[in-house]
């Protein structure tokens, strides 16, 4: 399994958990009879100086229970701290104004049946973060184990990224630390990972975890990198050659304004943000869960050229896992630095597991 | 006499192997397990054959089963998925009685019922004593929350 660096954890957020006995340790967030949903998630991830900086916020509604969620990564943090307040609204409010109220590791091929290795634990908040690393099995297994319910898509879904990347972000959500802390349903709780990454991707099939094929998978996912980047597959409103992005609109692909990095700069944790010289995209997901395919990846290298593995159009290894042939863009500056966020909405219930 | 060769002509799970790869998996899965019973024949009776049934990625392989009046089966199944599964043999009433009530994990006491728990093995049998009249008539299925609605049911046909 080929890793270079991890495009800053580029995943949004899924959960994978559903309802559970109560001798379990983490109900679900998604719980048979309704009481618990997921309403949005939101991820930010940054890449500068070979690091990667990505930011998931969580917002709940729904009371009483727990719920959990597993974040596939590409490459293992090397910190997980709070992350910032205001940083993923102010992105919102770029796009969306009349709203206006470690170095890396050796991350090598993990055989399927060996059980997944706790990498790093931390508490944020009401939020029990453990990193893992390991194959889609053993990752499934140590959910299992800690209370977490799969959904029947999980197992292909977890070794399909396993394959690419075997580390995940397990997130068990406290619901009694957070009644301790005072926090509110709704609250979202910001996680910020620290990422080294050189091939950044965007997970956006997992979006689709426990989705019923019609249901729809809507998300905003922001790009901030030093130049305009390729991508595969190609959202519309791009001019590339390659297989289209069903669902994923490019709707907005700019200079980002000193303004913004300004703010993002003023936000805990976000002092390596450039204060120039970024190109900001904006991408709107709108597709239906069957869909839903394909990830995101990105170049943002002078050669363009996306990997198709990293889109999940190819699988690790096969004779088709050569880099795309997209078009070259210009020359920039060496800085590189990529921004996601990725707001989750998802209207559809889940299948419960 | 044993399981016939399940050769079906729809796939059961959308997710599944295609009709011909199902065929090759029931040469791979099922035809050993007809060689086995055919040694055990003399001690268990013609009628009695083991059958191997894989769980993976949350459907069953082979996806759909064959089988002559009067056969007893024993289903090994070999769950490879992280996640639990069931096996349920019976016709509609039995699967929409499974799927639509809250049960307990299937202990393998009801001939044709079992729960098998991630990555492990189980074993049921069912006597297959009715002629079934048409397509999907008698089924396998898993009824864990959101499985059968995920594919994870095929036809059984009995055939005199």
């Amino acid at each position: 399994m080929r890793r270079r660096l991890l495009l800053g954890g580029v995943v949004t957020a899924l959960v994978l958990t559903v309802g559970a006995g109560p001798a379990l340790a983490c109900g679900g967030l998604v719980s048979p009879n309704g009481t618990i949903a997921l309403v949005r998630t939101t991820t930010l991830a940054a890449y500068h100086d070979g690091v990667e900086h990505y930011v998931t916020g969580f917002q709940f509604v729904g009371g009483g229970a727990e719920f959990g969620s597993i974040v596939p990564l590409p490459a293992v943090p090397t910190k997980v701290i709070r992350g910032g307040n205001w940083t993923l609204q102010r992105l919102e409010l770029e796009v969306n104004p009349v709203l206006r109220d470690a170095r890396v590791l050796a991350v090598g091929a993990v055989p399927a049946t060996e059980s997944a290795i706790v990498l790093q634990r931390k508490q944020i908040d009401s939020l029990d973060i453990t990193i893992l690393k390991g194959g889609g099995y053993a990752v499934g297994t140590w959910a299992k184990d800690h209370g977490f319910a799969l959904t029947p898509d999980a197992p292909a879904m977890l070794d399909f990224y396993a394959k690419r990347s075997p580390i995940f972000m397990a997130v068990q959500f406290n619901a009694r630390r957070a009644a301790a802390r005072g926090e509110q349903i709704g609250d979202a709780i910001p996680v910020h990972l620290v990422i080294p990454t050189d091939r950044p991707w965007v997970p956006l099939r997992i979006l689709a975890l426990g989705a019923k094929p019609s249901d729809p998978i809507e998300a905003d996912v922001f790009l901030l990198t030093d130049r305009s980047p390729s991508m595969l597959p190609v959202p519309s409103g791009d001019f590339a050659p390659g297989p289209v992005a069903s669902g994923l609109t490019l709707e907005r692909s700019r200079a980002a304004s000193t303004g913004l990095l300004a703010d993002l700069r003023s936000d805990r944790g976000m002092k390596w943000l450039p204060t120039s010289g970024m190109w900001l995209s904006y991408l709107r997901l709108d597709a239906k869960a069957s869909d839903l395919s394909y990830d995101l990846a990105l170049d943002t290298s002078p050669s363009g050229t996306p990997s198709r593995v990293d889109a999940g159009l190819t699988s690790p290894g096969s004779r088709d896992s050569a880099p795309s042939a997209l078009v070259p863009v210009g020359a920039g500056a060496a800085l590189l630095a990529l921004m996601l966020v990725t707001r989750l909405r998802r209207s559809g219930p889940k299948v419960p597991a | 006499m044993g399981p016939m060769a399940s050769v079906g002509r729809r796939r059961s799970h959308p997710r599944s192997l295609p009709s011909r790869l199902v065929v090759l998996s029931l040469g791979v899965v099922v035809l050993p397990a007809l060689s086995a019973c055919a040694g055990k024949a003399s001690a268990e009776g013609p009628h009695h054959v083991s059958v191997q049934v894989r769980i993976h990625y949350s459907a069953f392989e082979p996806g759909q089963l064959t089988f002559t009046r009067g056969t007893t089966v024993t289903f090994v199944i070999h769950n490879t998925d992280p996640i639990d599964h069931e096996f349920i043999v019976g016709d509609q009433a039995v699967q929409d009685f499974i799927e639509n009530t809250a049960h307990p994990a299937h202990d393998g006491s009801v001939q044709g019922q079992i729960s098998i728990p991630a990555g492990q093995t189980r074993e049921t049998t069912y006597t297959f004593r009715k002629v079934t009249t048409f397509d999907g008539e008698l089924q396998f299925a898993c009824h864990l929350a959101g499985h059968y609605a995920y594919g994870m049911h095929g036809p059984i046909t009995v055939t005199a």
